[in-house]
């Protein structure tokens, strides 16, 4: 038998709407509402005034380590801005810009940063699931969502959040799989930020692109330019199509920068350029979608700086509700809740007997 | 009633809480078509299809991981590893996500979900196929550790399992799998989880265990009762944790004389909670030192010396002596 080529089964395509330098392919531009384009906006401008205010408020201590969403929010909000109320959302745990547009309060972003559990707690009316920090371990749980909306024939959809370390992970390999095999609706959204805390985009893997990761799957991918909400919004348009209408899993590689630290607890500068972060701040998605906004006459400068405004007093407001919380919440007894359903007797003795050794030492204390 | 082994006891716990629950699924490598490598699953998938009987691929953190994902949409997973000791693939979703979701989520997930596995040596097994390590599980918070000790408490306890809010570890010993039958009711039977009890009563010494090693034990105490002329008091545990310490406290403060049966490692192993439970609330009721007759600290050794490793009726014997006559 000669050899031959096998047909992958499915492309991997490459797609950009709105370029680093603002210029637009118009054949390609989406119709999306210009209500839904300016929250967009809001929310990713939001997002990164937030993030800034977290690396201040951490540096004065005032909260604990946390891990900053600049630079990757039109990868985020532009693909969480597609599911409807009733599809989860499964993040990892760089994923506060798509947090806030599915509706967590920031208050309780800013609780779970300053050591609160309270704060991963997740509104009822979200399905959304709280932060999970082993990279790539939310991927599997995703699946498994995505495998009961099928059972219960609803027609929901699943869309998962990880970065280019976690494609490096077993559980990633497993819930592609998984996932293709039994043709479930999810969405694997990759945000490819170019470093996983040192380690390069190159070092994690040989292949040319993550997206084309998918075709030895059975499942189609798609790399977007991560800092264009338009590509991203559109790529998860229809891989969230695809997914409603019973075809299966996609994955979508969002290239992106990582603007800022991977953690407050590590610095860049270690081991990346200068010259890099300058490179990738002029395609900063934020400015880019502003001017594309400005040049469909929908936000004027006039407006932006107003913006700015409103949002540098919500955050402000933000602080002091939380600060107000987390004086409510001192009693260390706390820790002894949520493990079970319902309180095993050999934990109820383990609190009763720490609360009164903290009463007896309280009681030496004053005495 | 009928005369099952375990396999076909918790087959038949399966099938019922499958028809009574249809949140209720099994998923795991080649327990569809195939019914288990044990039969374990045997035949659900003739009744309840393949959405309900479920063939994965041999991926033990993805089996676990989606289980997770499926208790957090509402459904009563029950999850199989094929061997034990093939179930550290799945330790991290186990540890990182099942013991703590209902915690990280402030008690808006709880994880309803059960992950069966035979575990233990004495069938002549290949390596990783024959270990006993339930302190990992039960030294993890938020998970529940379930050990039946034969057909009629497996059925029993895995209803419970099944039933239960929190992710419960169920471990099958596979030396009893078909070595022992017993008479199982054909109706609803469940037995708590976090509740011991004495399966042999008497006032000279208590005899601790749970498992295949229970059976051991109760031979020792025959063996005792007949050469000895001792009647000691057998404690099965069934949970291993949460760890139910009230029938063997009130049965060392009877006897005064303890000794710990199980074939996990010695160092650390769950006689080690035991006896500090014991130090904690008998201590002085304590007529000598609670002796422990346990697996060595050594990985079980292959087949041909397997049964060295594992706690006979003779050591168990011998331990009890050194309990009774100190």
């Amino acid at each position: 038998m000669p050899r031959k080529k096998f047909e992958p089964g499915h492309d991997v395509e490459h797609l950009s709407i709105l370029d680093e330098k603002g210029k637009l392919d118009s054949r390609l531009e989406p119709e999306i509402d210009d209500e839904l384009l300016l929250k967009m906006h809001r929310t990713m401008l939001f997002s990164r005034r937030f993030d800034e205010a977290l690396l201040k408020w951490q540096r004065q201590g005032r909260i604990g380590t946390f891990a900053p969403v600049s630079g990757q929010e039109a990868a985020q909000v532009g693909s969480a801005a597609v599911l409807e109320e009733e599809d989860w959302m499964v993040p990892a745990f760089r994923e506060f810009a798509a947090a806030v547009w599915r509706g967590t309060p920031p208050v309780g972003l800013l609780l779970y940063t300053a050591g609160y559990n309270e704060g991963g707690a997740i509104p009822e009316e979200q399905h959304d699931l709280p932060i999970a920090i082993p990279v790539a371990s939310q991927l599997v749980h995703a699946v498994g969502i995505a495998y009961g909306i099928k059972y219960r024939e609803r027609e929901q959809v699943v869309l998962t959040y990880f970065g280019d370390g976690a494609t490096s992970e077993g559980d990633f390999h497993e819930a592609m799989n998984m996932a293709a095999v039994f043709s479930t609706p999810i969405v694997f959204v990759c945000q490819n930020n170019q470093w996983a805390i040192s380690v390069p985009r190159e070092k994690q893997a040989r292949s040319r692109t993550l997206a084309q990761r998918a075709l030895a799957y059975g499942m189609p991918g798609i790399q977007v330019d991560g800092n264009d909400l338009l590509a991203v919004y559109v790529a998860t348009q229809e891989a969230v199509e695809r997914a409603r209408a019973g075809k299966g899993p996609t994955l979508i590689e969002c290239v992106t920068y990582r603007l800022s630290v991977h953690t407050t607890a590590d610095d860049p500068g270690k081991y990346r350029s200068e010259k890099e972060v300058k490179k990738w701040e002029k395609r900063d998605p934020i400015p880019r979608f502003q001017n594309y906004l400005g040049n469909k006459n929908l936000l004027s400068k006039d407006e932006i700086e107003k913006l700015e405004k409103e949002i540098k007093e919500e955050i402000q407001g933000v602080w002091h509700e939380t600060e107000k919380q987390m004086e409510r919440l001192g009693d260390p007894m706390d820790m002894f809740e949520y493990i079970f359903h319902e309180m095993p007797p050999y934990l109820e003795e383990q609190r009763d007997a720490y609360a009164e050794f903290l009463k007896e030492r309280k009681e030496n204390h004053d005495g | 009633m009928a005369d099952l082994t375990m396999v076909e006891a918790i087959n038949l716990a399966l099938r019922q809480e499958m028809e009574n629950d249809d949140r209720v699924l099994v998923l795991g490598e080649d327990v569809g078509v195939d019914g288990g490598v044990f039969r374990v699953t045997d035949g659900l998938i003739d009744e309840f299809g393949e959405e309900r009987s479920i063939d994965t691929p041999v991926a033990e953190a993805g089996i676990v991981g989606m289980s997770i994902g499926m208790a957090i949409y509402g459904l009563r997973p029950v999850c199989e590893m094929q061997f034990s000791g093939f179930s550290y693939f799945a330790f991290h979703q186990v540890e990182g996500h099942a013991a703590r979701m209902r915690w990280r989520s402030r008690g808006r997930y709880g994880i309803p979900m059960v992950i069966r596995m035979p575990y233990g040596g004495g069938v002549h097994a290949l390596e990783h196929h024959s270990e006993s390590r339930e302190v990992i599980y039960a030294h993890t918070p938020g998970l529940k550790m379930v050990i039946p000790s034969g057909p009629r408490s497996a059925r029993a306890l895995l209803v419970s399992a099944i039933r239960d809010p929190d992710p419960v570890i169920f471990f099958e010993s596979k030396l009893m799998y078909r070595s022992l039958r017993e008479e199982v009711p054909d109706d609803e039977e469940t037995l708590p989880i976090g509740e011991s009890r004495v399966v042999r009563e008497g006032s000279d010494l208590t005899m601790i265990s749970y498992g295949a090693m229970l059976h051991r034990t109760l031979e020792a105490a025959e063996k005792l009762s007949e050469d000895d002329g001792v009647e000691p008091e057998v404690v099965d545990l069934l949970t291993i944790s949460p760890l139910d310490d009230r029938k063997f406290t009130d049965s060392v403060r009877k006897t005064g004389r303890v000794v710990v049966v199980h074939e996990a490692p010695r160092s650390f192993g769950p006689a080690g909670e035991i006896m500090a439970r014991i130090n904690e609330r008998s201590f002085y009721y304590l007529e000598a030192p609670v002796e422990r007759v346990t697996g060595f600290d050594v990985h079980v050794p292959y087949f041909a010396r397997e049964q060295a490793y594992l706690p006979d009726v003779d050591r168990i014997v011998y331990g009890a002596r050194k309990a009774l006559n100190a």
